[in-house]
């Protein structure tokens, strides 16, 4: 009993403690410095938050370099898929297309006579200067669903600012780097933003899921929300200005109730719109 | 003499293969702990430090793998250092299995890898969830291990055989 308990501690010793052949540290010493590095920055030490900042910077650039030959062959793929489709496409978009343009003129005179009504009542915001931002990368992991851009705090970028991609919101800055900044997307599970569900007007909260789908939340009970809703900001809390799309109410989508499927495709993301939104008389 | 030189430098890229797959699986977009399919993930640094670590100790050093662990996490973005202690925790348990076995089998190292990676994951997801404070997916988790576990069999054969046909190390198995 006792030589078997002897043999667990010195394999453990061993394979702990012992440097192997051609290592420099031990393994023992290497894992207290993890937890060093983990507690250290949970503190938010200065030091680690400095060499957290440098390791950012080379880590997104060398990502994007390495990245490089797989990108190549998706986007050569996507390019070969789209032509194969173009025929079929363009039928659905021209019959779009006579839809929209009926629409468009009707929306022309909603939107001015929006703006006149909410600088009435003091709540028109503005958008800040754009700063349009490459995407470096945009892994996608278990823990976090965010893209990096290639601007940072020398480009006058914020925590908090709002992403766009086009007209769509994608999400919001969490993470200011010197020359780059991360943008937690809206599809992300911590990500939490308030919504208005059209044409019933619901007030609710669109949650990320951690998947490439987001879910309403928080409704009232009584409220009914239909299939093929959309879903606009609603502005409360400021962050966002109201009535910005994020995406469409699909409850076919995986078979579930409230799944909202986002008007712009993540994963394709190759630039985007960033600022922040500002009171109308600040600017 | 120029001959034997250039067939030196091949093998000496070849022997940091491992190093390169490891940063190069970190480093790129692509990983294959987060495809975009439903229920089909697995997380291929875990395999192949487990199996490095198990086989061939000196082709992945420890401060190597620390390294990778720091980039995985500023690519993912996990709380920095988390990473590298989940891949040192796998050495370990790794290097541990290579002192008390005195006959190798696939079969029984894969139950080990198996154990080793639910102590793990448990591991993350507690330091993430309870510690940081960041939502996971159990569910997800679960099929990462699984498929991570099943796909040991196939890696672990596939560096066996780079092992012994690229770089002639006959006592990789």
């Amino acid at each position: 009993m006792e030589t078997s308990r002897d043999d667990f501690v010195i394999a453990i010793r061993s394979a702990f403690l012992k440097k192997g052949t051609q290592q420099r540290f031990s393994l023992l010493s290497l894992i207290l410095f993890s937890i060093i590095f983990l507690i250290l920055g949970s503190l938010n030490f200065k030091a680690i938050n400095y060499l957290k900042i440098i390791m950012n910077e080379v880590v997104y650039r060398s990502s994007f370099i390495v990245s490089g030959p797989e990108n190549f062959l998706k986007d050569n793929y996507r390019i070969v898929q789209n032509h194969i489709n173009l025929y079929e496409e363009n039928e659905i978009n021209k019959s779009e297309l006579k839809v929209l343009r009926s629409k468009d003129l009707l929306n022309e005179f909603i939107v001015s006579e929006n703006k006149k009504l909410k600088n009435i009542v003091d709540d028109y915001l503005v958008e800040s200067d754009t700063i349009f931002a490459k995407v470096l990368s945009d892994k996608g992991s278990p823990f976090l669903k965010s893209i990096i851009v290639n601007k940072g705090s020398k480009h006058k970028i914020n925590l908090g600012m709002v992403a766009m991609d086009g007209e769509y919101l994608i999400g919001k800055v969490v993470q200011v780097n010197y020359l780059s900044s991360r943008v937690l997307l809206l599809s992300d599970l911590n990500s939490k933003i308030p919504v208005t569900v059209e044409p019933n007007g619901t007030q609710s909260i669109l949650s990320g899921t951690g998947k490439d789908h987001g879910v309403i939340q928080y409704y009232k009970k009584n409220d009914i929300i239909e299939d093929q809703s959309i879903i606009y900001t609603s502005g409360t809390g400021g962050l966002f200005k109201a009535g910005i799309p994020v995406g469409i109410l699909n409850s076919n989508y995986l078979n579930e109730q409230n799944k909202v499927e986002f008007f712009s495709d993540y994963s394709q993301l190759k630039f985007v719109k960033i600022f922040s939104y500002i009171n109308n008389e600040v600017k | 003499m120029t001959e034997l030189r250039n067939k030196n430098f091949i093998k000496k890229i070849l022997s940091q293969v491992p190093l390169i797959l490891l940063f190069m699986s970190v480093l790129n977009n692509f990983d294959f702990n987060y495809l975009s399919t439903k229920h089909f993930s697995f997380n291929f640094s875990y395999i192949l430090i487990f199996y490095y670590s198990l086989k061939k100790s000196e082709s992945l050093g420890y401060i190597y793998i620390f390294i990778a662990g720091l980039f995985n996490d500023v690519v993912i973005g996990t709380p920095i250092g988390l990473s590298s202690l989940m891949y040192l925790l796998l050495c370990g348990a790794g290097a541990y299995l290579r002192n008390i076995t005195l006959r190798p089998s696939l079969v029984k190292d894969c139950i080990f890898f198996l154990i080793t990676i639910l102590i793990i994951n448990s591991l993350l997801f507690i330091i993430l969830n309870f510690i940081f404070g960041h939502q996971l997916e159990y569910f997800d988790q679960i099929i990462n291990i699984l498929y991570t576990f099943l796909l040991y069999f196939l890696f672990s054969n596939l560096f066996d055989f780079f092992e012994k046909n690229f770089l002639g190390r006959t006592n990789a198995g």
